[in-house]
């Protein structure tokens, strides 16, 4: 008899249906009189939205996942962009991206059959790849109009060996990102020609808020055991969040998700039924090769999420009693202020001390927020993935492990590459995922 | 001196790579007054081991290359290490297959993987002080940290490349022509240690040696320069692991003096002697873990 009960996520269907909703409008929004823009997964996409809501963007790492998911396109882009003169050491993601322009063919045939040209890129700088991905994108899209804002102006937090505390954000760094945003949207009308609509930014400002901190709420109840879901499961989820957080439909979906998982918990609704360990894993997963998860639960684990899942999309802050948990936000778009700077100010000081955004600064901020998941969210045991496909993510990853083993965690680390298959070695990860659970005295269930 | 041996030693033209198989029965031992046989069976991707122990105690083993089919290897090597014995199949109470085809022995009982293996081999050939295994194989390198018990606290893996394994040292014995149980030795031979060659790659280290033949270099000097890049390279993996005494090395690099001496120079650690075979420690811990299996079932009925 199964140690727990499960059941399918209620949502499931919808999230796939919201997801590929994404693409189809990007794809056909000429086709209404829209707009199509590009950036990244981190870009600042609420400001965009106060061109009207018939704007649509790409989201370009998420795209590139997509693309990756998909081996036999993936190839021929990653082949594209080496035939076309760049060095296949660079970002998995923006090659299968770039890959995809050269070869002028979208990831999803059904809604375009030819790439969809972006009427504007509008970009923000937190890695190194991500100011090039775009400069590059330029030479191979002559004429699109770009604007990047830089966010590194400082860490949100300090470490202490396992601990972290978030230090307040200079105002003189917050000033410095809100001066380009307004630039940026001075920018945007201008080579859109369109007005720019204040109330749509406030809006979109204010989902971003509950879209970012219900992914939290979400990402807390997974301290549960047994956990309501796994791993898997959260990156079909999540990755609504890093599409568009702004947007209305993502902060409702979060709300309805969040309620339903908390029905879960209730009920002791498990993810998998034999929920024996716990682990988290780290940075973007092998996309080509999900089934490890798969894999995990064969003995019994489960991987519960990760710094990234959980601090890419989520807003979190230290609360009170020391636990770290979903980050406070107004209770009603009318506290957000009315004057552009105002709201942008209060944007991006919610927005800047993202986890996932820290150990761009130093790989001990990551470390002890690794090690606070891994204590609070009771795990016997962390996987990282050294992912050769995206150095600003992977870099510290090696000192994560060192940290994580002396905080009495155990490791196990695996090579491969978020976007190129051919870098992903599938026999030798299932070996030392054997090894590993071994190491944790875990045996395969037997049917 | 094998067939393989004594003809590249005559020049006729065997292959340089092929090392040395080999099979032991214990002579103090009757297999028949035993109460457990067990076995382990480690299908490596370069050699294929079997070894049978009579109440926990080293009866027979063998040690052979391992060819295209798993299964096949691994019937070869148990039916090689029961010769002269009279042992059958039906003779083992239990048996563990391991190593990269360990899921491909056919009369296994179970599948455990290499790592935890060598950790119980290497407790079983080198006793229980040993803390940290250092598994040079075929295909790739493992350092292992383990307890009292021989129970795996943490491993570490090589990347995904040949060199720093045997079957790297394989691709050199037959560029240079020189057989590969002298390799070691020959590579100690040197006056002065070269740089060692750059190249992680396998087969890009062939290119740079062979650039440093038509350089003038003799094998000896290319050799050295060759241990001492593997010998480095395996010793960037300890690092990374931290090494705890005492140590221990399994494998067949192991059985190289050039890479071990070179190693223990760099680590400033000497490892642990053994007079066993270092190849069969998987094969070992195998089939310990099959006995324990056995007296466990046995427990419960």
């Amino acid at each position: 008899m199964a140690k727990y009960k499960t059941e399918p996520l209620r949502l499931w269907n919808k999230a796939k249906e919201l997801r590929l909703k994404f693409y189809e409008n990007y794809a056909k929004a000429h086709e209404k009189g829209g707009l199509r823009w590009a950036g990244g997964a981190w870009t600042l996409d609420a400001i965009p939205r106060g061109l009207g809501d018939d704007v649509w963007s790409i989201t370009s790492e998420p795209y590139a996942a997509s693309i990756a998911f998909n081996k036999k396109f993936s190839l021929r882009c990653l082949e594209a962009t080496e035939r076309a003169g760049y060095a296949r050491d660079l970002c998995s993601y923006m090659r299968n991206y770039w890959g995809s322009i050269i070869l002028d063919e979208y990831a999803f045939p059904e809604f375009s059959k030819k790439w969809p040209k972006p009427d504007f890129i509008f970009q923000d700088h937190i890695c190194c790849s991500h100011s090039k991905w775009y400069q590059v994108v330029c030479d191979l899209e002559p004429g699109v109009p770009m604007f990047s804002v830089d966010v590194g102006c400082a860490p949100a937090m300090k470490a202490d060996g396992e601990t972290f505390k978030y230090v307040p954000m200079p105002q003189h760094a917050i000033d410095y990102v809100v001066g380009q945003c307004l630039d940026g949207i001075d920018f945007l009308v201008k080579v859109t020609g369109r007005e720019y609509n204040d109330e749509l930014l406030r809006k979109a400002i204010y989902n971003h808020m509950r879209s970012t901190a219900l992914w939290a709420k979400v990402c807390e109840l997974q301290k549960t055991i047994p956990a309501p879901l796994e791993e898997k499961t959260l990156y079909s989820l999540y990755v609504l969040g890093v599409l568009a957080k702004a947007s209305q439909w993502c902060a409702d979906f979060y709300e309805e998700l969040l309620a339903d998982v908390e029905d879960r918990v209730d009920r002791g609704i498990a993810a998998i039924a034999e929920e024996r360990a716990r682990l988290i894993s780290d940075t973007q997963p092998p996309w080509g090769f999900l089934k490890v998860f798969r894999y995990l639960e064969e003995f019994g684990c489960i991987s519960i999420g990760s710094l990234y899942t959980f601090g890419l999309v989520g807003q979190w802050e230290l609360k009170e009693d020391g636990t770290w948990g979903a980050k406070t936000f107004p209770a009603s778009v009318d506290d957000l202020p009315k004057d552009r700077e105002g709201m942008l100010a209060e944007y991006i000081k919610f927005e800047i001390n993202k986890p996932e955004w820290q150990h761009f600064y130093h790989p001990a901020l990551k470390s002890a927020m690794m090690i606070k998941i891994a204590r609070d969210w009771k795990l016997d045991g962390v996987m990282l993935h050294y992912n050769r496909g995206c150095e600003g993510l992977t870099i510290g990853i090696a000192e994560n492990r060192l940290a994580l083993q002396k905080a009495g965690f155990p490791v196990m680390t695996f090579e491969g590459n978020m976007g190129d298959e051919r870098e992903f070695d599938e026999a030798r990860t299932m070996a030392r995922i054997d090894a590993f659970m071994e190491t944790l005295s875990l045996n395969k269930i037997e049917v | 001196m094998t067939e393989d041996y004594r003809m590249v030693k005559e020049g006729k033209g065997a292959e340089y790579w092929r090392w040395t198989e080999s099979r032991w029965t214990n002579p103090d031992l009757d297999w028949k007054q035993g109460e457990v046989v067990s076995a382990g069976v480690d299908v490596g991707s370069v050699s294929t081991q079997a070894v049978v122990m009579v109440d926990g105690k080293l009866y027979a083993y063998s040690n052979m290359r391992t060819g295209s089919d798993s299964p096949e290897s691994a019937n070869k090597a148990i039916e090689w290490a029961f010769e002269g014995t009279g042992l059958t199949l039906d003779n083992l109470k239990a048996t563990v297959g391991t190593g990269y085809g360990r899921v491909n022995v056919p009369f296994a009982t179970k599948a455990i993987t290499e790592i935890a293996c060598h950790a119980r081999g290497a407790n079983f050939m080198y006793g229980p002080t040993v803390r940290t295994v250092l598994d040079m194989g075929g295909q790739d390198c493992k350092a292992i940290h383990c307890d009292e018990k021989g129970k795996v606290k943490a491993f570490l893996m090589n990347d995904k490349c040949a060199a720093g394994t045997g079957r790297g040292m394989e691709v050199f014995a037959d560029l240079l022509g020189v057989h590969i149980n002298d390799v070691g030795e020959m590579s100690l031979s040197v006056e002065e240690e070269p740089p060692p060659v750059s190249s992680t790659c396998v087969v890009f280290a062939k290119s740079e040696a062979s650039g440093l033949l038509r350089e003038g270099w003799d094998k000896e000097k290319v050799l050295a320069a060759y241990c001492s890049a593997m010998a480095h390279r395996i010793v960037d993996l300890l690092e990374r692991i931290g090494v705890e005494k005492e140590f221990a090395i399994t494998g067949g690099i192991a059985k190289n003096p050039g890479v071990v001496k070179r190693l223990a120079k760099e680590l400033n650690i000497e490892p642990l002697p053994t007079d066993m075979d270092t190849q069969i420690a998987g094969a070992m811990g195998g089939a310990l873990f099959a006995r324990a299996l056995y007296l466990k079932k046995m427990k419960k009925k």
